[in-house]
């Protein structure tokens, strides 16, 4: 019963941290929030599993050392590089798209009630705090216009697909989930590059310039 | 170990180009590497199934045919590239040459994965592999196709990851292991909310990869901007493998009773990319995002035969050979015309077949063999799509195809033939760019084997696709 709480009070801190993340200007508060999260996520396996294994503690690890760790330290470079801040003029304001996280976070609670779950998930929060992180991800991804910010706003759409996983910790071999961090590294280090580029290319990680290709 | 072999293969000779220090005999591992590729991926077809680390790497047959396909490319597009990358020695092909490697390598590891999870780690290394490729010629306006395609694919692929979770969860019992054999086997017992909701969010991520509309923005872009050579790759390979991501997921709905709910997505998903790339193709003024245009039609078409079931399956996978090689021809032979005239809209590109006769012509063919005219092969695995949407009693589909098909045929053909025609426009005095062996018979090659599946198919392929088409059909 006690860790059943002690879950549902994380997962209800990821869901602040999604707001907190809709509602933040600065760029570098942004990445500490998504690396927050992430940790906290990389421990979660080990509370919600029935059973502790060694290769259960080897991915917390490998979670925490890369969501909280590696990913944060390429995109911090990433910022120092591009001497930028603050995020301005997003497409949608700040509290705007905090209320939009706010309802996406209602609407996922009434989603994740009619979807049928296994008993032992029932009491957990774990599948509207997903959803809504998924959103929290996608808003990221959409409202914003500096490369870093969309990249942080896939790392927390990740996250988001991440809490849904820790109800899947015993059936996802361990291979699995190597191979999706292992993707999610790389994939974060070919964004890096990319990024390095547009900022050379540009002077700039204002993904508005990036608009000459359209009908 | 076969297939193991396959995978490792090209990691191998990406290793080994990545160690080469010239730049002008690097490309040639490609060929060497894709030969041996082709040759280990004809003897894996015709030996028996075997399934090596407890059963998550096998071919089933999709994925033989999948493999076949793609082997074949890649032998095709090497032998170009080679060519290709002697007329660009101003830029580096240090990091070209190992991606295009690894995408073999990592689309290999697609067709033969058996696991869910390990499909969706292959398909997920396979848009990090390529994303390089995209930015090969280190433009702004490259760097910003780069862009788009690695967010949009990431998201894309970041909800089949979600999808691959539901449907994992969906299928939560006793002994619940997540290989595509055993996934099926339960299919009956799975919870019904779960399965649909997983299967929207797998048809929207690897339809996000394949190029479904109105998931396709990145497409345009990225074969704008990209060399040739791998639009041809993206456009006849990686597309498939993502196609293929889906086939085998909806044969598991299939197998749970959901099959009418999963076949009304995909007809939906295929009308609409057909209807969309009918629009954008009409008045196109670059003609390497007009064939992006294409692309996503043709997917609409793979997907509505699959949805449209029975014959519509077999006639699915025919047309992805079809496709599949059609835009090999179509891509290779658009790039030497971009060489030539230096640019890819149509207000310099004028007189083509005066200026490269040989790469003009297959361009006008692979024209003529994309829209489904005969004697081609697209022709009759698009008459076999749109005549099961007639025995299946879908009229209104198969009418609207039908117009969406001719609005598309007359789009492609006007911006085709201003082309190809005429004198010689000034934009092509100016380069040095003609044919040469290795950037002209790889083409003729393909279109070649366009032909030849129009006119006849052996029958070892035949057999092929008819098994796998009667895996796919295996529902209750």
């Amino acid at each position: 019963m006690l860790r059943l709480s002690v879950v549902n009070l994380l997962l209800v801190g990821i869901l602040l941290l999604n707001l907190f993340m809709l509602g933040t200007s600065r760029i570098r508060a942004l990445i500490h929030a998504a690396a927050l999260q992430g940790v906290v996520l990389g421990a979660m396996p080990l509370l919600v599993g029935e059973s502790s294994s060694w290769n259960g503690g080897l991915i917390a690890v490998a979670t925490v050392v890369l969501k909280g760790r590696l990913i944060p330290q390429i995109l911090r470079r990433a910022l120092r590089e591009a001497q930028i801040k603050r995020e301005v003029e997003p497409l949608i304001g700040f509290v705007p798209t905090m209320l939009i996280g706010a309802a996406g976070t209602l609407l996922s609670i009434g989603f994740a009630s009619g979807l049928p779950l296994a008993p032992e998930h029932r009491e957990l929060l774990i599948v509207p705090a997903a959803l809504s992180t998924v959103v929290t991800g996608f808003l990221l991804l959409t409202t914003r216009i500096k490369a870093i910010t969309q990249v942080v706003g896939y790392l927390v759409l990740e996250n988001g697909i991440f809490i849904f996983g820790l109800l899947l910790v015993e059936a996802m071999p361990f291979l699995v989930e190597v191979g999706v961090l292992l993707d999610l590294f790389v994939g974060i280090f070919v964004v890096s590059i990319i990024v390095h580029h547009i900022n050379r290319e540009f002077a700039s990680l204002d993904t508005r310039l990036l608009s000459s290709l359209k009908e | 170990m076969l297939l193991v072999c396959l995978i490792a293969l090209p990691i191998l000779a990406a290793g080994l180009s990545a160690a080469f220090a010239s730049e002008r005999h690097r490309p040639l591992v490609l060929p060497v590497a894709a030969v041996a590729h082709l040759v280990l991926t004809l003897v894996a077809i015709n030996a028996s199934s075997s399934s090596v680390i407890g059963g998550w790497l096998a071919l089933d047959p999709p994925g033989r045919l999948v493999l076949l396909l793609l082997s074949v490319l890649f032998a095709l597009c090497a032998f170009y590239a080679v060519g290709y990358l002697r007329h660009r020695r101003e830029l580096s092909n240090r990091v070209f040459v190992p991606c295009l490697l690894l995408f073999l390598s990592t689309t290999t590891l697609v067709t033969c994965s058996q696991h869910l999870g390990l499909m969706w780690v292959a398909v997920e290394a396979s848009t990090l592999a390529t994303a390089p490729l995209i930015y090969f010629n280190r433009t702004p306006r490259s760097i910003e196709a780069t862009w788009k395609y690695l967010l949009v694919g990431s998201v894309g692929i970041a909800l089949a990851l979600l999808g691959s979770f539901f449907l994992a969860y969906a299928s939560l019992g006793e002994n619940s292991s997540l290989l595509f054999s055993d996934l099926f086997a339960r299919a009956q017992h799975m919870s019904r909310s779960w399965l649909q909701a997983a299967f929207v969010l797998l048809v929207v991520g690897y339809g996000t990869k394949m190029g479904l509309a109105p998931m396709h923005t990145w497409k345009p872009d990225a074969y704008g901007e990209a060399p040739g050579v791998v639009g041809a790759l993206l456009a006849g390979g990686l597309t498939n493998c993502a196609f293929l991501a889906i086939v085998r997921v909806f044969r598991i709905c299939q197998a749970a009773g959901e099959g009418e709910y999963a076949a009304g997505l995909l007809v939906g998903f295929g009308l609409f990319s057909i209807a969309v790339a009918a629009v954008f193709m009409v008045g196109q003024r670059d003609f390497k995002r007009m064939l992006a245009y294409s692309s996503v039609e043709h997917m609409g078409l793979l997907v509505l035969g699959m949805g449209l079931g029975g014959s519509g399956i077999f006639a699915s996978l025919l047309h992805m050979l079809n496709n599949g090689l059609t835009k090999v021809a179509l891509f290779l032979s658009a790039a030497n015309i971009h060489r030539a005239f230096d640019s890819k809209s149509i207000d310099d590109v004028r007189g083509a077949m005066r200026r490269v006769p040989l790469s003009g012509t297959i361009f006008l063919f692979g024209f003529f063999a994309i829209t489904g005219s005969p004697p081609f092969g697209p022709f009759i695995s698009e008459f076999l799509i749109v005549s099961r949407a007639f025995a299946a009693d879908r009229y209104l589909v198969a009418g609207g195809v039908l117009l969406l098909l001719l609005v598309i045929f007359m789009g492609m053909g006007r911006t085709v033939m201003a082309m190809v025609q005429g004198t010689t426009s000034p934009a092509g005095e100016r380069t040095s760019y003609h044919d040469g062996l290795l950037t002209g018979v790889p083409v003729a090659l393909s279109l070649a084997l366009v032909l030849l599946l129009g006119l006849h198919i052996p029958v070892p392929l035949e057999n092929l696709l008819r098994e796998a088409a009667r895996f796919l059909e295996t529902g209750p």
